[in-house]
C-alpha cells in the first residue's frame, strides 16, 4: 500500500499514529482525566471553598501585619491587604468553581 | 487520659514527646518522626518486595504495587501532561508518605503525623519551592507573566497582579491547611466521643443508653477516618499535579 506516490501520505500517516501512540499531540486523557476526578461531595466541595477563602485572607494578613511592623505604617498596608486577600480567596474560589473551571486541571483563561 | 477530672484533654493527643530512651531526647526524635520513618518504611517495604517476585501474572502485594504505580503515572499524565512522568516519583513519593502516614494513624496508640501543621507545611513549601522553580527554569522571566491576567485593561494591573501574587502565595497555606485540619479534626472527634463514653458510662445505668449512641459515633467515625485518610492523601497528590501543571505550562 506504500506505493510510490503514496510515500509521502502513508509517511505522514505513519508519523500521525505514532505521535497518536505515544501521546504526543492529541490529549484525550485530559477531557477522560478531568470530571471523573472532579466529582466530590457536597461537604468536600464546602471544605474546599471555605479552605481557599479563609487562606488566601490569612496569608493577604500576615504579609501586610508583617509590612507593617517592618515599615511603621501601622494600620494602612494591614487594611489594604485585608481588602486584596478577601479578593484574592474569591478568585481562588472562581477558579475551582467557575464557569470554564469544567476543563481545567489549572488551566487559566 | 481522655477524661481526667471532668475535663476532656482532646488536644493531648497531639503533644509530641521523644522516643527511643536517652538517644532519642538527645536528638528530639519524637513519635511524630518514628512514625515518618516507620511509614516510609511501609512504602520502600511495598514495593521492594512487591516487585521482588517478577511475576507475570502477578501475586496479591506484586498487584498492589503495580495498581498503585499504575494509579500515580496515570494521575500524572491526565494532570501534568506528558511532562508529568518527569514528576511521578516526587507525586508518587508525595503521596504515598501521606497516605500511609494517615492510615498508620488511625492505628491504635499510634500517632497521625500529619495532624501537625508543621509537618503538612513542610511537605506544601516543598511542593511551592519545587513548582516555581520548575516553573522559573522552563520559562525563565516568562514565569511573571503568569501573574498578569490576559484581556485585562492596563489601568487595572496594579489592582490585579497583587491579587494574583496572594492566590498564588494562598495555595502554600490552602494545601497545608487542608490536610492538617481534616487530620487533626477527625481525631478530635474521636478523642471526644471518646470522652464521651467514659464519662457517660461512669455516670450511671441511666447513660448507659447514651453512652452506646457515643460507641456507635465513634465507630461511624473510625470508618469515616479511613475515607478521609485516603481522599486528604489523593487530593494532595492531586493539586501537586495540578501546580505542576501550571508551572509547566504557565497559561
Amino acid at each position: 500500500m506504500s506505493g510510490g506516490e503514496d510515500g509521502g501520505g502513508s509517511f505522514e500517516d505513519r508519523l500521525q499514529a505514532a505521535r497518536r501512540r505515544q501521546g504526543l499531540d492529541t490529549r484525550p486523557s485530559e477531557q477522560s482525566g478531568g470530571p471523573d476526578s472532579r466529582s466530590p461531595s457536597a461537604l468536600g466541595i464546602g471544605l474546599r471553598v471555605g479552605v481557599e477563602l479563609v487562606s488566601a485572607l490569612a496569608v493577604a494578613v500576615a504579609i501586610g501585619w508583617w509590612l507593617d511592623k517592618w515599615l511603621h505604617t501601622s494600620p494602612v498596608l494591614l487594611s489594604l491587604f485585608v481588602l486584596l486577600g478577601g479578593a484574592a480567596g474569591v478568585l481562588n474560589v472562581w477558579r475551582l468553581m467557575g464557569p470554564d473551571a469544567s476543563h481545567r486541571a489549572g488551566r487559566r483563561n | 487520659m481522655a477524661a481526667e477530672g471532668h475535663a476532656i484533654d482532646a488536644l493531648g493527643q497531639f503533644q509530641l514527646h521523644t522516643v527511643g530512651s536517652f538517644i532519642g531526647a538527645s536528638v528530639n526524635f519524637t513519635q511524630a518522626n518514628l512514625m515518618m520513618v516507620l511509614s516510609a518504611g511501609v512504602v520502600l517495604a511495598l514495593l521492594h518486595y512487591g516487585a521482588r517476585p517478577r511475576a507475570v501474572i502477578p501475586g496479591r502485594l506484586q498487584a498492589l504495587a503495580e495498581l498503585s504505580y499504575n494509579f500515580i503515572h496515570d494521575m500524572c499524565t491526565d494532570q501534568v501532561g506528558e511532562e508529568g512522568k518527569r514528576f511521578f516519583p516526587l507525586v508518587f513519593a508525595l503521596f504515598f508518605f501521606i497516605l500511609v502516614g494517615n492510615l498508620i494513624g488511625v492505628w491504635p496508640y499510634a500517632f497521625t503525623f500529619t495532624s501537625h501543621i508543621a509537618t503538612t507545611f513542610a511537605l506544601a513549601l516543598l511542593v511551592m519551592v519545587l513548582t516555581t522553580v520548575v516553573a522559573l527554569r522552563l520559562h525563565g522571566w516568562k514565569f511573571f507573566s503568569y501573574f498578569v491576567p490576559s484581556g485585562v485593561p492596563k489601568l487595572l494591573l496594579p489592582l490585579l497582579v497583587p491579587i494574583e501574587i496572594l492566590s498564588y502565595l494562598s495555595r502554600l497555606v490552602s494545601l497545608s491547611v487542608r490536610l492538617f485540619a481534616n487530620m487533626m479534626a477527625g481525631h478530635v472527634m474521636l478523642e471526644v466521643f471518646g470522652a464521651f463514653i467514659v464519662m457517660l458510662g461512669a455516670a450511671g445505668a441511666l447513660f448507659w443508653g447514651p453512652a452506646a449512641l457515643c460507641l456507635a459515633t465513634d465507630v461511624a467515625l473510625i470508618g469515616f477516618e479511613f475515607l478521609v485518610a485516603v481522599l486528604q492523601a489523593y487530593v494532595f497528590a492531586v493539586l501537586t499535579c495540578i501546580y505542576l501543571h501550571d508551572a509547566v505550562h504557565l497559561h
